[in-house]
């Protein structure tokens, strides 16, 4: 597989506790995946500053060099990413979910995709094989089940904390690792320089009630597909007809008043 | 006959030694460059062996003894035998002389080869069992070889058969203790081992003196290596030190590690770095494998890696990660070999360069870079165990008699206990101090314990520069691992301090009669002596001292003191645990079972928390200033109003 053109996208992060920037969590195992599939050959692409020593703990996991698309803080990273990969000729492009820095909207990837008329797969645990054109790909679903993929190439796919954890960054190869720095053209995200950045707040769970009395009950509980209590699969809707299901299941759930 | 055979052999054995001896000198220098005196170094060298190297010796007065005897009888008998049968000087008092010194190794030999007779699992087996055979017989040859020149036999005595026997017995007594000292027999030790004393790494150890800080990596220089990846990236005087290893096994029997069955012995470590120099691989080793890890796998060679990644390299990962730094067998090595490190040359290849550290030891490092603590808390609640108790702050104040450091223990709720027992005996005595609050970082003990040098230096420079804007006379912790990075480590990068353990500090306290102090309560007490304070800083003393004071009587363990042992939490061991056949807390607490104590007194928050981590019924853990607080008689205050309170403390201030 090594003879596959991979490009990891990557971002700066910020530390939960301290805000300080950081290699990002979801980043790092989009490089991590990268590097188990093309050792060296991986490229890994940041559009932003490349002064931002944080970059360099990419560098760390053992990268000989990094891609940086010059931009001023702000711009949009999206017509800049987008134009390299169709450049780059990359088969498979990884990314994170969602970024810990800036607008965060976990967008990126789907704009990416849309933009590039490629496939996007969401959650990749694991790239299995890739011939003739064709990656088989596990996807993680919720509670630890498993969906095996077949996607042409070539394909975007974001992964979240289902893909392995990301190596250790080392300080050697961070300082020897050259950030390798590509004038793009800047442009101004205007959505985000019109808009106010305010703290999330968490969103509201369900309260989790346990009902089992066993370990067994428990491990079950955990363990079992969700059941579809009250789930209904709609097959060959008009877009109409689909809108009418979900906005009338909104109301149900309480979501729209 | 004789007469001519003698100078034969002798001067061979020594024209073989010095070559030997030359291409060992070309195999150390193979390391990179390090500063000796040369001269001076092998003018101190004498004293340094008769009296520093004698005390470590004399822990142990048997083999002090022994030693004593067989190595002076040889040296001497040496000498005179170069002489009197060499130069064929056949002087009778001379020859008397000669004749007293081959008794005096003899005897000494005796003795050597009673400890052979049923030696302990530490020592080495294998070549140095031959040992006390080839001291018999060279002495043995040489008292019959010099009675015709001490008149004491008429010259050709036994005609050609005794000539013939006494000159085999000659060649193999010169062939073990001349060239054997050069071409790796056991008596390499001497040889190298007096070398290793004149050139050492750390000559302040000599004299009574102490050096125990980690020595800075040059991080300025893009290339200077990071660590110790192959034998040759150890400086050269480091693998003469490895080569004066002479197999005691003092380090093994010290060695919580090697203990607890986790898979590192010190002695073998130090061979197989010997190994590592010279090439080959471990089948040969006498002694105890590394606990789980069989003789004959691993080799390696100056040029090769010494750990290599899921293969067989010289040295497993895992032997490396099992150190818990305690200096326990640096303290015992009776050649003064410096284990610790080299350990930590090793793990810092294996972390900056390989970035490998084991377990939670790249989670605690990240943690440590983003937010200043190694269990990744926010910055801003680091002093969040003070609300209370309006503790005066350093960027307020701007100088204090004792700046305060807290240490991470404040993110900790056991630690934070003893804190506030501090701070109460602190306010209590009226002394004027400061804490540095939010403007604290984590001192880099654990990062430079986990081989992160880098990252070390950051921290450390960050502090000297808080520090740097303040005015203080001293640094008092209540955390001996910050004590001694800020004592011993932090000037190598700039920042030189008075620094205190608050047990020390306590009992200066003590003795200006600033604190009205009870007696204690309740049962006996035992101390543990962690080993950042007493093996590596020497304070043994004011722990006692306070106890004392509030009216304790410390039953003392066996291993107390500079030989006490480690509770298994330092060196980053708790965060890279590699697994053993026994926890070392564990084993520490049977230690303080057998005094019968109620209660261990400890000064040490990771000592505190791998005591406390082990399962109940166990005596109760309480550190020195939770003991001193608890006796504290405070001067009966007037009910105030808080506000009233607080003016008063400032006042105070």
């Amino acid at each position: 597989m090594t003879d596959l053109n991979i490009v990891t996208l990557v971002s700066v992060g910020a530390h939960p506790t301290s805000g300080r920037a950081r290699r990002a969590e979801q980043d790092a195992r989009a490089v991590e995946l990268g590097l188990r599939l093309a050792g060296e050959h991986l490229r890994v692409v940041h559009a932003g500053d490349p002064r931002e020593e944080a970059l360099r703990a990419y560098l760390g996991m053992g990268l000989p060099e990094l891609t940086v698309l010059e931009q001023p803080a702000g711009a949009d990273a999206l017509p800049a990413l987008a134009d390299f990969l169709a450049e780059a000729g990359a088969q498979l492009v990884l990314t994170g979910s969602q970024a810990e820095t800036g607008e965060g909207s976990g967008l990126l990837p789907y704009l990416l995709a849309e933009r590039l008329g490629w496939p996007l797969v969401v959650g990749l645990a694991a790239v299995e094989k890739v011939e003739q054109g064709h990656a088989q790909v596990l996807q993680a679903l919720p509670r630890g089940q498993r969906r095996r993929l077949k996607v042409r190439l070539p394909f975007l796919a974001s992964v979240d904390n289902a893909a392995p954890v990301a190596r250790q960054s080392a300080f050697g190869p961070a300082r020897r690792g050259e950030l390798q720095v590509e004038a793009v053209p800047a442009l101004t995200d205007e959505l985000f320089a019109d808009a106010q950045l305010q703290p999330a707040r968490p969103r509201p769970k369900r309260l989790k009630v346990i009902k089992a009395k066993t370990a067994a009950d428990r491990f079950k509980a955990a363990t079992a597909k969700a059941s579809g209590d009250g789930g209904q699969v709609l097959r060959d809707l008009t877009p109409e007809a689909g809108a009418e299901a979900i906005f009338k299941l909104l109301v149900e759930e309480g979501v729209v008043r | 006959m004789l007469n001519t055979l003698l100078p034969i052999l002798l001067f061979a054995a020594l024209g073989l030694a010095v070559l030997g001896a030359v291409k060992r000198f070309v195999m150390w220098r193979r390391g990179r460059p390090s500063k000796v005196d040369w001269i001076g170094g092998l003018l101190k060298m004498p004293r340094r062996y008769l009296v520093d190297l004698h005390h470590v010796v004399e822990r142990d007065k048997y083999m002090s003894k022994t030693h004593v005897a067989t190595a002076g009888g040889f040296v001497l008998a040496a000498l005179l035998a170069i002489v009197v049968h060499g130069f064929g000087l056949h002087n009778r008092i001379l020859g008397f002389a000669l004749l007293a010194a081959t008794v005096l190794m003899f005897v000494g030999a005796l003795f050597v080869a009673k400890r052979r007779r049923n030696p302990p699992s530490r020592l080495s087996k294998g070549p140095w069992m031959r040992l006390p055979k080839s001291l018999l017989m060279f002495s043995v040859s040489f008292f019959i070889a010099t009675l015709p020149v001490a008149g004491i036999l008429p010259e050709g005595f036994g005609g050609w058969i005794l000539a013939a026997i006494l000159a085999v017995g000659v060649a193999w007594g010169v062939s073990e203790l001349f060239f054997g000292m050069t071409w790796g027999g056991p008596m390499k030790h001497a040889f190298a081992g007096a070398l290793h004393l004149a050139w050492h790494r750390r000559a302040e150890r000599f004299g009574g003196g102490r050096s125990t800080g980690l020595k800075a990596l040059d991080l300025d220089d893009p290339k200077a290596p990071l660590g110790v990846e192959k034998p040759t990236d150890f400086t050269w005087n480091q693998l003469l030190g490895f080569d004066a290893c002479v197999q005691c096994g003092k380090c093994e029997a010290m060695c919580p590690a090697f203990a607890a069955g986790q898979p590192l012995n010190p002695k073998k470590l130090i061979q197989d770095m010997v190994i590592g120099l010279a090439g080959g691989n471990d089948a040969k080793f006498a002694g105890s494998p590394y606990p789980g890890i069989p003789l004959g796998e691993h080799g390696g060679g100056p040029h090769q890696p010494i750990v290599v990644q899921g293969g067989k390299g010289l040295v497993e990962a895992d032997t490396l990660w099992s150190c818990t730094t305690c200096r326990a067998c640096v303290e015992e090595c009776p050649m003064m070999i410096e284990h610790v490190d080299a350990i930590v040359d090793m793990r810092r290849h294996l972390t900056l360069e390989k970035g490998s550290t084991p377990n939670k030891g790249a989670e605690v490092l990240d943690n440590l870079i983003a937010t200043d603590n190694p269990g990744g808390f926010n910055p801003g609640g680091r002093l969040n165990w003070a609300a209370d108790l309006n503790l005066p702050l350093m960027s307020e104040k701007g100088e204090a008699e004792v700046l305060f450091w807290v240490g991470d223990g404040a993110f900790d709720m056991r630690n934070q206990r003893t804190l506030r027992a501090f701070v109460k005996i602190l306010k209590a005595a009226k002394v004027d101090f400061a804490v540095l609050g939010l403007e604290e970082r984590d001192s880099g003990d654990v990062a430079r314990r986990l081989g992160d040098e880098a990252t070390f230096q950051t921290l450390a420079k960050r502090n000297i520069a808080t520090l740097a804007k303040y005015r203080f006379q001293r640094i008092v912790t209540c955390d001996p691992h910050s004590f001694h990075v800020l004592k011993n480590e932090y000037g190598e990068l700039g920042g030189r301090y008075e620094v205190l353990h608050h047990s020390t500090y306590i009992a200066t306290l003590m003795s200006r009669n600033l604190l009205d102090l009870g007696q204690h309560k309740g049962g006996s007490v035992t101390y543990h002596d962690p080993c950042y304070l007493g093996r590596y800083n020497g304070e043994y003393e004011a722990p006692r001292a306070v106890l004392k004071a509030i009216g304790i009587e410390v039953k003392e363990m066996e291993r107390s003191g500079f030989r006490s042992r480690c509770c298994g939490g330092g060196g980053g061991a708790p965060i890279t645990d590699i697994p053993g056949k026994q926890r070392i807390p564990d084993m520490r607490m049977v230690d303080i079972k057998e005094t019968g104590a109620e209660l261990v007194a400890v000064g040490c928050p990771q000592c505190t928390a791998m005591l406390e981590g082990v399962v109940a019924p166990r005596p109760e853990i309480k550190d020195i200033a939770e003991l001193v607080a608890d006796v504290l008689i405070e001067a009966p205050a007037p009910v105030k109003k808080p506000v009233v309170a607080k003016a008063e403390l400032e006042g105070v201030q």
